[in-house]
This record gives structure tokens, sequence and C-alpha cells, in this order.
């Protein structure tokens, strides 16, 4: 038989006697007390699964390597210019995949571009994808078409492959945004961990994409082409890993769940990836090995980013903690969240 | 249209919407103090709009096998057993409402030296509170949630797509994705309470409030409500019932006031609710602001990497 519980003990026994060493990390915020209903959770979950940090990561992947598509096209480096025109159309295909799949009625996808909501980063999101996504697509289907030979490119095919150079521009100019709304969108929610998280969290994600798409250039771009992949890897890690260092000190006890569980795993290996690949970056050279063990030590780290902040964040929702603790610590300030004219 | 207090701040939600000459806000002044546990508006809430099972499980949480709010519950009564010590704000004891008294399991009467039970139930039917600044409906992307011409909040079923965003953007936990069981209506898309827009449409009042016996769920306009728990309250006070206050009832609070609105007994907290909840869109302008840097960021910062060195 199931024990009986009283709201009380439970609330005490969940405030004060649970201690917060998992993994090794000690919390930064002394316990805190607080009361709930049998321990349960306020806010909900989203009903979101592995499908969404998969749609943050490629979503930033496509964006970075958009970005260096264009800029090897004009400074004329044939190779990171197709690296990042075949990526992005690649990781394209996968975030739409995933966008889709994620819906209750996946039959119903269109009905996001029923209209156009400002106050819904989902929204506003579907259509800078659709604004990016022909654009990028169409770079890319240049670059193959490229790949044909000569005497085949007629027609439609030669109009394709004239068009991937302002193509591949206009993608490289609304990539930004498509790496940095999907911050807006998990901080939208009433989910603490990724509300409070919200004046870092795009520096994170964009940080986050530049290094990935940087590390795919370094990955699969000989050296002598790689520079700036090398630079945009470099500095996306360096910002993705300051932005999360000053997230973590912003968020009070919301930033708990970085650090706790599969979260906090996730975390810690985002952290030595993202170092490790950033260091063997810098270092790797003319060295092709040591280009794609960093490369990949980066797409790896922001894969661990997503999937970590996203993790943090649904432990956040179901640890009525969150909820409560920083509003009651509000209202016990004498300053509750109140419009003043 | 976008208005000063558009994203937070007193408004009144109909006209904001762009209704031209709506009818007066409808709403729940929810008086908790008067429940009696009995779980009517629950069942009337289920039938009235014929809604599954949502599994029959024992919770071993008072008389609540309910649990919470969610997509096949629409309302949801909470049962606290309290012992008198945890009392919160005064030493007062319930007002008397001529109830059955309280008896402890060997059958007597608990009482304490001066006859005061030392033992309360604390009773609420909980619903979704038609925020004026709705965050389910803001952040819906198919514009499937939408304000009605009484100010309330209602899901079109036939437009959600399931994307799930108002699941976790309602700071009270309420509306959710309907996951089963098998074969029900409106799996995969976002469910909860109407208001019984279908009802008030009928110019009926709500199932939940015409079972409700006691009248601690009322129904009517949300300027006539709010006086009458502004008057509930000050009778209770003056009755000595220190601890009572009212909850969701100021149209400066962080979600520009509820629609239903609730007399408590104790903190928020102890009956599952946010003590200070605020719609997460009120932030969106400085979110925005922070993302556009960081979108700016990584542009510059992609031009940067090409200049230098050709290598
Ligand atoms: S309580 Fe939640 S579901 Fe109800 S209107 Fe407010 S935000 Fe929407
Ligand atoms: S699940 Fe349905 S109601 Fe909820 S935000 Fe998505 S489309 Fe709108
Ligand atoms: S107003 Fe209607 S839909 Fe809402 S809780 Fe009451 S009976 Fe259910």
């Amino acid at each position: 038989m199931t024990e009986l519980k009283r709201p009380e003990q439970d609330a005490r026994r969940r405030g004060r006697g649970r201690r917060r060493k998992r993994d090794g990390e000690q919390s930064m915020v002394p316990e805190a007390e607080f009361t709930s209903y049998y321990g349960r959770p306020i806010v909900k979950p989203a009903p979101w699964e592995a499908d969404i940090p998969a749609y943050m990561f490629f979503g930033g992947l496509a964006a970075g390597s958009s970005m260096l598509a264009a800029g090897g096209d004009l400074t004329e480096r044939p190779t990171l210019r197709r690296v990042g025109r075949v990526a992005s159309l690649l990781s394209l295909t996968v975030t739409l995949v995933t966008l889709i799949h994620d819906l209750g009625r996946p039959s119903r996808f269109l009905n996001m571009l029923r209209t156009m909501k400002l106050t819904s980063p989902m929204s506003v999101g579907t259509w800078i994808l659709s604004a990016y996504g022909p654009f990028a697509g169409l770079a890319a289907v240049s670059e193959l078409v490229d790949m044909l030979p000569e005497g085949n490119r007629r027609g439609v095919l030669r109009l394709a492959s004239a068009l991937g150079k302002p193509a591949g521009m206009v993608a490289a100019v609304t990539a930004p945004p498509v790496a940095a709304y999907t911050a807006v969108l998990l901080a939208d929610t009433a989910t603490p961990s990724w509300h409070e998280a919200y004046r870092e969290l795009p520096f994170v994600f964009v940080g986050s994409a530049a290094a990935a798409a940087g590390g795919l250039g370094l990955l699969a771009v000989p050296p002598e082409e790689a520079g700036p992949a090398r630079r945009m890897a470099v500095g996306g890690a360096v910002l993705e890993m300051a932005a999360e260092q000053q997230m973590e000190r912003s968020m009070g006890i919301t930033a708990e769940p970085l650090h706790q569980g599969t979260a906090g795993r996730l975390m810690r290996a985002s952290k030595a990836l993202t170092a490790l690949g950033a260091v063997g970056a810098l270092l790797s050279g003319r060295s092709r090995l040591a280009g794609i063990v960093s490369g990949a030590a980066l797409i790896t780290g922001s894969v661990c980013t997503r999937f970590g902040i996203f993790h943090a964040g649904q432990e956040s929702a179901k640890d009525p903690r969150y909820t409560v603790v920083p509003q009651r610590e509000r209202l016990d300030r004498g300053q509750p969240i109140r419009y003043e004219d | 249209m976008i208005g000063k207090n558009s994203l937070f701040g007193p408004i009144d939600p109909a006209v904001e919407s762009g209704y031209s000459d709506p009818p007066a806000r409808k709403g729940f002044f929810t008086d908790t103090s008067v429940c009696i546990g009995c779980k009517a508006c629950e069942v009337a809430c289920k039938e009235w709009n014929a809604i599954p099972d949502d599994g029959f499980d024992f919770l071993g949480m008072s008389y609540d096998n309910t649990g919470a709010l969610g997509a096949s519950t629409w309302r949801h009564v909470a049962f606290i057993e309290q012992p008198a010590g945890r009392r919160d704000g005064g030493s007062s004891a319930p007002v008397d409402l001529g109830m059955p008294s309280i008896r402890t399991s060997d059958g007597d009467t608990a009482a304490e030296e001066d006859g005061k039970p030392d033992f309360r139930w604390l009773m609420s039917s909980d619903v979704c509170k038609h925020c004026t600044h709705a965050a389910c409906l803001d952040v819906c992307p198919t514009g499937s949630l939408f304000r009605t011409e009484f100010g309330t909040v209602v899901v079109q079923d036939d437009i959600c797509n399931g994307c799930g965003y108002c699941v976790p953007a309602c700071p009270y936990g309420v509306i959710e994705r309907r996951k089963g069981p098998e074969g029900a209506k409106n799996v995969g898309i976002a469910q909860k309470c109407t208001l019984c827009y279908d009802r008030l449409g009928a110019g009926m009042t709500p199932a939940c409030a015409q079972a409700c016996p006691t009248e601690s769920i009322q129904f009517g306009d949300v300027d006539e409500l709010r006086r009458r728990a502004e008057e509930r309250l000050e009778k209770l006070h003056a009755d000595g019932v220190q601890e009572a206050r009212l909850y969701g009832h100021d149209p400066n609070d962080g979600v520009g006031g509820a629609g239903a609105f609730f007399l408590l007994l104790d903190e928020p907290e102890v009956y599952g609710l946010p003590p200070d909840p605020v719609v997460t869109t009120r932030d969106l302008p400085r979110m925005f602001n922070r993302a556009t840097a960081a979108a700016v960021t990584l542009f510059a910062g992609a031009v940067l990497s090409f200049l230098g060195r050709r290598r």
C-alpha cells in the first residue's frame, strides 16, 4: 500500500532534507525551505523529447555553415564553400524532420504558417526558417549542380548554378537569427531554468552554433582553407563558455539543475569538449588529424550544450522548488512583481 | 494592435484582442473557505465536456486521487489535511460553517483544550485562470488558442497542431497535451478549461459552478466578482480569520489579474499554486533584444573570421 503523505511533512523533507551534492557538485545557494502540494510540480515540463535539442543543434550548425560557405565563396575557398553549403542543407533537413516529428499532430504542421505572431517565438522562428531555408537550399543545390560534368548543366540547372552565389549570400545574412531564436524559444516559458537564463542564453547558443560549424569546417576542410573555420570555432567556443559562466551566476537557484543528474553530466562534457576542441583548434596548425579531432570535440560539445540545457529546464519544471523558492523570496522581500505605471 | 500594456499591466483582454463592444468579462471567484471537497465540479466538468479518463490511480494524497490540472482534468479539487500548528498567519480557528466535525481515526472528535479542532481541512477547486495576459495564448504559433468575447482563453481543437509550446509557457501548469487514452478525442493536442464557452454562448452558467452546492465556485462578471471577493475577505477578517487572503484578483499582478481568482486560507504554494506567477512574455522585449544582440555578434564574428591571414 502506498504510504499516506502529508503535504507539510513532504515539503519539509524536500525542502530541508534533500542534499544537493549529487555528482560531487556542491550547491551554490544555501538550502531554502519551501512548501508545496505533496511535492508535486507546479509548472508542467514541455512535452518535448530529444527532437527539440537536436533541432536547436542542427539549426545552429546550419546557420554557422551558411556563413562559412558564403565567406568561403567570397574569399575563394571552394572546399570551405562546398562543405558549408552541403552541411547547411543536410542540417536544415534534419531540423525540419525533428520539428515536425515533435508535434502532437504532425499532419497539421502547416498550421504554423497560417498566422504570424510576434509574441510567439515558435511562430517567429518558423518564419525565420522559412526565410532562410529556401536560400540555403538553393545554394546547396547549385553546389551539387556544379559537381555535374559541364555538359549536363542546362536550363534550370544552369539557372540554379548561377543563383548559387546570391542565394548563399542571402542565406548567410538570414542565418544568425536561426541560431539565436532558439534561445528565446526556451526562455519564453515558465520553465524556471530556461526563463531565468534569458539574458545570456542567446549568446550561449550562437557561440555553440559557431563552435559547431567551425568545428565541422576544421573536420572536413583541408588546413589550407580552414583558417576562417578555425577562428570561428575558437571565437564561438570562447563566447559560449564565457556566456555560460555568466548565465549560471545570474540564474540564482535555478542554475542548480545545470549541475545535477543527466543535465550536469552533459554540461560538464560540453565544457570539457568545447575547451579541448578550442585549444586543439588553436594548436592544430597544418595537422589534418588534429583538425579532425578538435572539430569532432567541438561538434560533440555543442550537442552536449543543447541537450544539457534542455534537460536542466525539464528537471527544473518537475521540481516545485525552482518555481516556488524564487517567487516566495520575492514576496518575503516585499517585492512581488507588480505593474507600475 | 500593440498597445502599451499589451504584454503586461491592466487591460481589458477582449478589447485588447480587437472586440469592439464585447460583453462583460466573465470569470470565477472560488471561495475556498466554503469548499467541502465534494468534487461535484470535477464530475460536472468531465460530464459536460465529455473528457476521457486520465487514469485511476491511488495517489496517497489525502482524498485527492486526481493530482493536478491537466489535459483531461480541467477542474481539480485539492485536499490538505493540516495540523493546527502549521496554520499560517494567526491563531484563529476555522469559521463554523455548520459542517460535520472532524474525527480522529479512533472516532473521537479531535479537539484541543479550548474545544476547537487541532486540525483543519483545506480544500480548493482549481481551474485555468483565464489570465488577462495569458502566456499560453501569447506563445501559441498557430493561433489555436484565442481570446473569446468574454475575455476567456480557449483552444480551437481543429487548429492546434500539438506543438506543445503552451504547456511550459503557463505559469500555473494548467494546459497540457492530451496523451491518451488511445482512441480518445483530441489526443496529441492541447486541452484545458474553456470556461464552458459553449454554455456561456447560450447564456448559461459553466457546468462546474452550476454543480457547486456551497457556492464556493461563483461565476459572473469579473468586476462584480472582484467586489464580492473583497467583501468576503473583509467579512472573514472581521470574524478573526486572519489567514484568509485573495489570490489572483489584482489587475496589477504578474498576469494582469486572473479571470478565475481565489480566496485562500494559507499560502498559495500549500495548494499547489505559484506564489507570485508572472507571464513569461512580460520579458519578451528584453529577450528579443538579447537575441538580436547575439545574432549580430555571431554575424560580426563570422565576418571577422575571414579577415586577416589567408589560411
Ligand atoms: S492559467 Fe495557464 S492555461 Fe490558463 S489562461 Fe493562464 S496561461 Fe493559459
Ligand atoms: S499545442 Fe496547440 S494550443 Fe498549444 S501552443 Fe501549440 S498549437 Fe497552440
Ligand atoms: S468552466 Fe466548464 S470547462 Fe471550465 S472547469 Fe468549469 S465545467 Fe470545466
